[in-house]
């Protein structure tokens, strides 16, 4: 059960886990972003799930073409703001009011007004920070080893390539059927990847 | 793909775009890696060392004066009497001034779409830390008791003694802090994908391993971007009150006072638009030079030059706008103290350096109202060094010709720097420098994946239009609501 959760969890990330005769999944090559969109919504509506599309730079419209949802990292930011602007006014409250008061010119120890700069840039502060720490874990980065990285062909990913990967993981993977599909989409190189685990 | 893909582009920019394209020359995707990246892979060039020695040295006089300073106390700078901020508040706040500009460019042009920030927002992101660490040197080093500067920051300690936060320079602390770390993980995030670029470029085991660790395995995953570029827009989002908010809290540090001169409501302002005046002043120095030294002319181009100019145009102006204000208000308010400080400023023992204000900030940018002139390399050139000569004597002027002659006749006096003042801030140019040529040599410069993404050909749709056939070859069509441009 918990380890079912993990491996959905996991393949949200575009993690995989490697099936039968270590084989991780099928690789594609399309030609430009515009055959990568196509195929990528020809795949999703296929009905397979555990598959991305990788490129040099985010494509318009792949998310949708993909079927992939928004990504929630706003709450995350949302969530982090919240601690930040909670600790802002505990901390200057508690230090200035509880720890240390010190009467200058017959202030109050604390008020609103001056605290609110350090509200601020607290707030934005752990905003930010939870946003990358958030992204970072959405996309289980880093993650230095990938399957992935095997192929020659797919260094070219942050080039000028774009690839379609199709995970051995799916439920209707098959190890005929599946790159036939990709070579009838336009598909120009078609690999499988095989997780062996071995350094490269 | 480069002649058919150039007819593309052509007809497609005619089709849809009014504006010239923001990529000249009609470069690939391998074109852009190819020019940006190469910078970092090729041995390094005898006048990447010419220069980075120079900068060392700077950086060392001022590691040199800062240990002096150190040893002797605060006596050594030129402090008197009444003017008890002298160059570390000039140079502190010139400092991060510069810096706004990366961020402006960084965070609020991405929210305004303005697209043509991608060719010069990684340098100009790198600038702004690089200002920011310079800035930071100076709270630094300026507390005279530099044991106790930990008693900035809240750290519980055996005297059970906090920080007060009803100062606003305790105020400063926290906001610079929090813009120097947000402006830091912006950049980084920025840069992952490039860097994974430089990592599948690499051809020795040692630069793979060190671009594969600080790439994070990152390979262009379509569930990646989705995060990641929600991410980068609420990174934006978070970093433009941000921004504004830094040179705001700065002006707090004199508007809060009672200082003739420093007690005015429209610092705030006034002080985020010198900023960023004084900031893409800056970009326009570096991005100069660099376009010159690396070849990335077509990626930025002498429009995104123009652009810079008309925003240093639009900047300048405000800036202007509120030095005459202030006087006006000055002698509306009636009071004689603030009066008294504003003349002073113009005709009194510092009027020189009013005037060399006056004439770099407001004077001087009114040319970039002609096109040409806004247009020609050299002479925005010698414009933006004049803006930043200008901006730094701004902060002069505030500071010491408002303290010099306070409330009090008798303890009038006249402040000088003295050599040790002077070196320090030309030191900094030499921290600036060294961490800049570090940067240009080591990491990419040029946002690649973004320069690529804003090029005709990364959307999609533009394949459709131009009428290739691919579209017809294959037996996947695309449904309607994909249709829809952009």
């Amino acid at each position: 059960m918990l380890n079912q959760l993990a491996t959905q969890v996991k393949a949200t990330m575009g993690i995989y886990e490697a099936q039968d005769d270590d084989v991780y999944g099928v690789l594609a090559e399309f030609a430009h972003p515009g055959e990568l969109l196509r195929a990528a919504k020809a795949v999703h509506e296929e009905g397979y799930s555990h598959f991305d599309t990788h490129s040099p730079f985010p494509i318009h419209g792949m998310d949708k073409a993909m079927g992939l949802g928004n990504s929630i990292i706003g709450w995350i930011t949302f969530g982090g703001g919240i601690a930040g602007l909670s600790l802002a006014t505990w901390m200057q409250w508690w230090m200035g009011e509880v720890s240390y008061p010190i009467n200058i010119s017959g202030k109050p120890f604390f008020a609103v007004e001056p605290s609110i700069p350090v509200m601020f840039e607290l707030t934005i502060l752990f905003a930010a920070l939870l946003t990358v720490a958030g992204m970072f874990a959405l996309n289980g980065l880093p993650r230095p080893y990938n399957p992935l990285f095997y192929s020659r062909e797919f260094l070219r990913v942050t080039d000028d390539a774009f690839f379609l990967h199709i995970a051995a993981s799916d439920k209707q993977f098959d190890m005929e059927a599946t790159p036939q599909m990709l070579a009838d989409m336009g598909a120009s190189h078609i690999e499988s990847i095989r997780d062996t685990g071995e350094e490269d | 793909m480069s002649t058919a893909s150039t007819e593309k582009t052509l007809a497609y920019t005619a089709d849809f775009h009014d504006e010239a394209p923001l990529v000249t020359g009609d470069l690939t995707f391998h074109d852009i890696t190819e020019i940006v990246s190469v910078h970092t892979e090729k041995k390094t060039p005898l006048a990447w060392y010419g220069a980075f020695s120079l900068a060392l040295s700077g950086l060392m006089i001022m590691i040199i004066m800062i240990a002096y300073l150190f040893w002797n106390g605060t006596g050594v700078w030129g402090l008197n009497n009444p003017v008890g901020w002298g160059y570390a508040i000039v140079n502190f706040v010139f400092w991060v001034g510069i810096g706004h500009a990366g961020t402006l460019i960084s965070a609020i042009l991405f929210l305004f779409r303005q697209q043509w920030r991608t060719g010069i927002n990684r340098s100009a992101e790198a600038m702004t830390i690089f200002a920011v660490i310079c800035a930071l040197v100076f709270p630094g080093i300026h507390v005279g008791r530099i044991w106790a500067a930990y008693w900035m920051l809240p750290i519980p300690n055996q005297m059970d003694m906090w920080p007060q936060f009803k100062s606003p320079l305790l105020w400063d602390v926290f906001a610079v802090s929090t813009y120097f770390t947000v402006s830091l993980v912006f950049w980084y995030v920025g840069m992952i994908p490039d860097i994974a670029t430089l990592r599948d470029r690499a051809t020795s085991k040692i630069r793979r391993r060190v671009m594969g660790v600080l790439s994070m395995g990152w390979t262009g995953a379509n569930r990646h971007w989705r995060n990641y570029e929600k991410a980068y827009l609420l990174l934006a989002a978070l970093a433009t009150p941000l921004v504004l908010s830094v040179h705001s809290v700065v002006s707090f540090d004199f508007a809060v006072s009672i200082v003739p001169g420093w007690h005015t409501t429209i610092f705030p302002p006034y002080f985020v638009a010198g900023a960023i005046f004084s900031g893409f002043a800056m970009v326009v120095t570096l991005a100069i030079v660099a376009r010159h030294v690396y070849a990335v002319k077509n990626i930025v181009t002498i429009d995104h030059l123009e652009k810079m100019n008309i925003i240093i145009l639009l900047t300048g102006s405000i800036v202007g706008f509120a030095y005459i204000t202030e006087f006006f208000i000055a002698w509306y308010s009636g009071v004689q103290y603030e009066q008294y400080a504003f003349t002073n400023r113009m005709f009194g023992p510092y009027a020189w350096a009013y005037w060399t204000m006056m004439s770099c900030n407001l004077f001087f940018p009114q040319f970039f109202w002609i096109k040409k002139l806004r247009r020609s390399i050299p002479f925005m050139f010698v414009i933006s060094i004049l803006v930043n000569v200008g901006m730094w004597f701004e902060r002069f002027v505030i500071v010491v010709s408002s303290l010099h002659r306070d409330y009090l006749p008798s303890s009038w006096d006249y402040y000088t720097p003295t050599i040790v003042d002077i070196l320090t801030f030309v030191g900094t140019f030499g921290l600036f420098f060294t961490l800049y040529l570090l940067f240009l040599r080591f990491l990419p410069q040029v946002a690649m994946s973004e320069v690529k993404g804003v090029m005709p050909q990364a959307d999609p749709h533009f394949y459709d239009h131009a009428g290739d056939g691919h579209v017809a070859e294959h037996s996947v069509e695309v449904s309607p609501e994909n249709e829809q441009p952009n």
